[in-house]
């Protein structure tokens, strides 16, 4: 167990240029800036495809297409074609977590009661108070059952940014095999791993918080999980 | 496109080595997930417990897992076995929520027919049960084989062998084709993997098919 923890538990690791706090603020960074991008592209589409039930087909055709593609092969080829810098992870990252998300708001919107929909145009709601004050909290659990999903792709992931010369957690994954110091290399794929189980943590938490209370007793037993 | 007919040698081992990588995980994690499915479905708390860890082990990623499991098993760091034993976690931790679902989905009145006509447990777990929870089951490994053809590639970076190498080699060559090469045939393997596991899940369940 020496060899897991005796990289990270050295002092001298965590502070300074290069240190544990450091490359834990650039990984959330990465993690954040893709998971806005993602959710602004993916979002919308998935609402509207949702909310007007034309184009279902096409939108998970794309979306499993998308979730196919290997987030390292992606990475590689954006540095060739755009050069080293932040928009190559960030662009891999956004591609990994638009599926998760285009397909969460869908499929909550598209699952909406017809009967409650129909029930607010009744009442003289037009489309747009329909989808926001209806179909958009109604569908939480699941659009936001799809977020969790991406940001915890996105946080496991946003290690290879430092395998093109970014940094973040990953940093000294790619460090250590270079340089075959191995505790260093399971220091950081350790923290990343807390890390992924600590966005889980807090994310369940945040759940709570923005999904109405009148969803809550249509869980079932196992809950909303992938 | 001259330089894919040049290298077709080259593409049928990594494609060999990336099918072997990552179906092995599938095959493997379904045999363990049945049984720990069954126990879930059968009795409350091993489904709080069984449906916990699978959901922290799916939590923990890959990459990580990969390069942790040396440290736990005493396996060398380039030794394939990490990633598969590592996809075969992520199978499990997958298969085990749906096949529980799919086994508590079973109708009571179906399973209390079987009993009634002479169906003891096992048998009627194979016989009956079971065979009803194949299309979730299905589901599930769709999932989980579209997941593994993608995390094999990720095991290149730290030097595991598949189509991730063509990822890593175009990179330090600066060489474009290569990459696309392999985006593609990560694309096509996926594309003929879920194919397959579609044609299986029919083939296996010729029932859901009668009286339409």
């Amino acid at each position: 167990m020496n060899l897991l923890t005796s990289w990270l538990f050295d002092p001298t690791n965590w502070s300074g240029t290069g240190g544990i706090p450091q490359r834990l603020v650039e990984h959330l960074w990465y993690t954040a800036l893709a998971l806005a991008i993602a959710i602004v592209i993916g979002f919308p589409l998935g609402a509207l495809v949702g909310h007007t039930k034309r184009g279902g087909f096409v939108l998970v055709g794309a979306a499993n297409v998308l979730r196919a593609l290997p987030t390292v092969g992606v990475l590689t080829l954006v540095v060739l074609l755009a050069g080293i810098g932040l928009v190559p992870p960030i662009a891999a990252l956004t591609l990994l977590a638009i599926p998760p998300i285009m397909a969460g708001a869908y499929a909550g919107i598209q699952a909406v009661e017809p009967v409650v929909v129909d029930a607010a145009r009744g009442v003289g709601m037009t489309e747009r108070e329909v989808l926001f004050q209806v179909e958009i909290p109604n569908a939480m659990p699941l659009i936001f059952g799809g977020v969790r999903s991406a940001a915890l792709q996105v946080v496991a992931t946003a290690t290879i940014a430092a395998y093109v010369g970014l940094g973040g957690l990953g940093r000294y994954v790619f460090d250590g095999l270079a340089l075959h110091d191995y505790p260093q290399m399971a220091g950081g794929a350790i923290l990343v791993a807390v890390l992924a189980v600590l966005v889980e943590l807090v994310l369940t938490g945040v759940q709570r918080l923005v999904v109405s209370p009148g969803l809550r007793p249509v869980r079932t037993s196992g809950g909303t999980q992938r | 496109m001259t330089w894919v007919f040049d290298h077709l040698g080259l593409l049928g081992d990594l494609t060999v080595t990336h099918v072997y990588l990552s179906v092995l995980p599938v095959v493997l994690g379904l045999i363990i997930a049945i049984p720990l499915g069954w126990a879930a479905s059968r009795w409350r708390p091993a489904r709080a417990f069984l449906l916990t860890v699978s959901g922290l082990l799916y939590t923990i990623p890959s990459l990580a897992l990969i390069v942790i499991l040396p440290a736990i098993i005493s396996t060398k760091t380039l030794d394939p076995v990490n990633v598969i034993i590592t996809l075969t976690v992520y199978t499990i931790a997958l298969l085990v929520r749906s096949i529980a679902d799919a086994l508590s989905a079973v109708p009571p009145t179906i399973v209390a027919a079987a009993t009634a006509i002479g169906y003891r447990p096992f048998k009627r777990f194979l016989g009956v049960e079971f065979p009803l929870a194949i299309p979730v089951v299905v589901a599930g490994l769709r999932v989980a084989m579209v997941s593994n053809i993608s995390l094999v590639s990720v095991g290149a970076l730290i030097g595991i062998a598949g189509y991730g190498q063509l990822f890593t080699n175009g990179f330090q060559l600066q060489f474009v084709t290569e990459i696309v090469t392999g985006i593609v045939a990560t694309l096509l393997l996926a594309l003929v993997a879920d194919l397959v596991l579609q044609l299986i899940g029919r083939l296996v369940t010729p029932w859901t098919r009668v009286g339409r």
